[in-house]
């Protein structure tokens, strides 16, 4: 009996397993097709390369005339932390203030902000660009910063689930020893908020990361190109003529969401069981 | 006055999202209906011209017939085997066993890259005549097309694309699962319910909630797709508007030709389509939806 247990546990193992890497398998061989020979790229089989080369990865850092791709993950990293500053910032601020501050209205500036999460972006998004054209933003960073401190519908409701989780006695308290409702947000629910904060931080890194419409749509001279757009110009300028520096340059752009994602492992789970967020 | 100042306060906190709600949502969207009313090029003033717009999106505009076929293709097959993928593997992995952790990570990976400019890259080339997917099918004998340049098989790579991201759905129906009571499933055991009875009886019913919830996100999400299509047709909806998501092609239209009051009227349509769908989920919902605190 123990035995048959056992074998099954190993088959079934195997099948989860082995489906996994079935799935990944494509993402393997970016990594392995990044290393390999120009010549091994396509006409290979397996994974493992008959000798690692990084020359793809030169090629492609200096691939574009006048720019490289450090200046593309620069700005990417640039808009990635002002984003997420912001974000967490003035979402943390909404939700402190929807789950603990009774004020008239209150209710209906909640259900109009959960009603923003459903409105499709299109909706707003040729007013949007209108009105940062009208001042002259565009082709700056702006209107992909500014709106970032206005905070996130997704992410004000995941901090006020998580606030409304802390007991309320600790506001009293701090009420009677005379701490006013800034000091209460910026050195208690803040502070024990943290989980929610970090999984609005990463969402807000990634989905900024991976952003590809909002800069496809704004950003228009070259150095101030993102990552994504920056791989982009690089697909369609060198394209089929050099795959390999072309998958180097896209193993490049995913090691920040992956490292970001390691990093926060646990509370990537928490943050997509609550909300529904990121896929 | 001690409640005034708590009002205040409350209204002080919230002040940088009303400034957004107003700035970014409010206005954009009172603006963006009076434009779909209008021929805007940036350039010059806003025309009024009534209804046209309308019009020729209904009569005349071929490409948007395409776009509506082809988005409505994409939505209705990458939606449901999305769903599907995430619970089958939810339920496989929710057997309480060793590595879950790791399963988990494994299976997400592919949500979590999946709406990079790089993946898309990659499925370009995953899906070329001598791409992986063809060798795949070769070990099986099969001749594969040339699924990103054939008319009758591009939007199935993004279709594809689109199932294999299912790892975000799954993690949420597997906290769905973790709310089923195990004395449940032991009751029915001890009944002698089969698998497949106690999936339909009990585990079906109970994650209605879950499934509710997944199918509304991924609906509205799934009719928003841009950057798959935009990085495989590069830029074009191709092969002959095979590709041509609906984001793609108002896309097009407002920052390629600067048709924005057209653009406008799109996103409109696009708004009510998405409308239409979510609402009928809604309203049907009480009949196939179980919430088990007794609410209806």
């Amino acid at each position: 009996m123990a035995i048959h247990r056992q074998i099954r546990s190993f088959f079934f193992h195997a099948l989860v397993l082995g489906f996994g890497l079935l799935m990944l398998y494509p993402v393997f061989w970016l990594l392995s097709a990044s290393v390999k020979p120009t010549t091994e790229i396509f006409t290979s089989k397996g994974l493992w390369p008959s000798s690692i080369t990084f020359e793809h990865y030169s090629e492609g850092w200096f691939g574009l005339r006048n720019i490289q791709f450090g200046r593309f993950f620069l700005n990417s990293l640039i808009l990635c932390v002002v984003a997420v500053i912001g974000t967490v910032l003035s979402s943390s601020m909404a939700a402190f203030s929807f789950a603990r501050i009774n004020f008239p209205l209150k209710n209906l500036f909640f259900a109009l902000m959960l009603g923003t999460i459903m409105l499709p972006g299109h909706v707003t998004l040729i007013p949007q660009y209108i009105m940062f054209h009208k001042i002259g933003w565009v082709d700056t960073f702006l209107p992909l910063m500014t709106p970032k401190f206005v905070g996130d519908a997704f992410f004000v409701f995941l901090i006020v689930q998580f606030i409304r989780g802390i007991p309320k006695e600790l506001d009293e308290s701090a009420k009677i020893d005379g701490c006013g409702w800034f000091t209460l947000y910026f050195r208690i629910i803040m502070p024990l908020s943290l989980p929610a904060l970090i999984t609005a931080a990463i969402f807000t890194f990634m989905g900024t990361w991976d952003d590809f419409f909002g800069q496809l749509i704004y950003l228009s001279d070259i150095k101030k190109f993102t990552v994504p757009l920056g791989l982009r110009l690089f697909l369609d300028s060198s394209g089929s003529s050099n795959w390999g520096a072309v998958f180097a340059m896209s193993v490049l752009s995913i090691v920040p969401s992956l490292v970001i994602f390691f990093l926060g492992q646990k509370y990537f789970t928490q943050g997509i069981a609550t909300t529904g967020l990121k896929g | 006055m001690q409640k005034y100042k708590t009002y205040a306060a409350g209204y002080l906190f919230l002040l940088p999202w009303f400034i957004g709600f107003i700035f970014l949502y409010l206005s954009p969207i009172i603006a963006s209906l009076y434009l779909s009313f209008t021929r805007y090029d940036l350039l010059s003033a806003p025309q009024w011209i009534g209804f046209d717009n309308y019009k020729t999106m209904f009569t005349d505009d071929y490409r948007l017939g395409d776009s509506i076929k082809v988005t409505f293709k994409y939505v209705l097959l990458s939606v449901p085997f999305r769903l599907a993928f995430a619970l089958g593997l939810a339920m496989l992995l929710n057997q309480g066993m060793k590595f879950l952790g790791l399963y988990r990570t494994i299976y997400y990976i592919p949500s979590l890259l999946g709406g990079s400019v790089a993946i898309s890259v990659l499925w370009k080339q995953v899906f070329d005549k001598e791409g992986l997917y063809n060798q795949g099918l070769s070990l099986l004998g099969i001749d594969g097309p040339n699924w990103i340049a054939d008319p009758h098989y591009a939007i199935f790579s993004l279709i594809g694309l689109s199932v294999w991201q299912f790892g975000s759905v799954m993690i949420i129906f597997l906290a769905g699962l973790k709310q089923i009571p195990q004395e449940l499933y032991e009751a029915a055991t001890v009944d002698g319910a089969s698998i497949f009875r106690k999936f339909a009886r009990i585990t079906l019913p109970l994650l209605t909630p879950v499934i509710f919830f997944n199918l509304t996100i991924t609906l509205i999400q799934s009719f928003q797709t841009f950057t798959k299509a935009f990085i495989i047709s590069g830029g074009s909806g191709g092969p002959i508007n095979s590709t041509l998501l609906y984001s793609l092609y108002l896309y097009i239209k407002g920052f390629t030709f600067l048709d924005m009051g057209y653009a406008s009227a799109m996103a409109w349509l696009l708004l009510i389509i998405i409308a239409a769908f979510t609402g009928v989920l809604f309203l049907t919902s009480r009949y196939w939806v179980y919430y088990s605190d007794g609410r209806d």
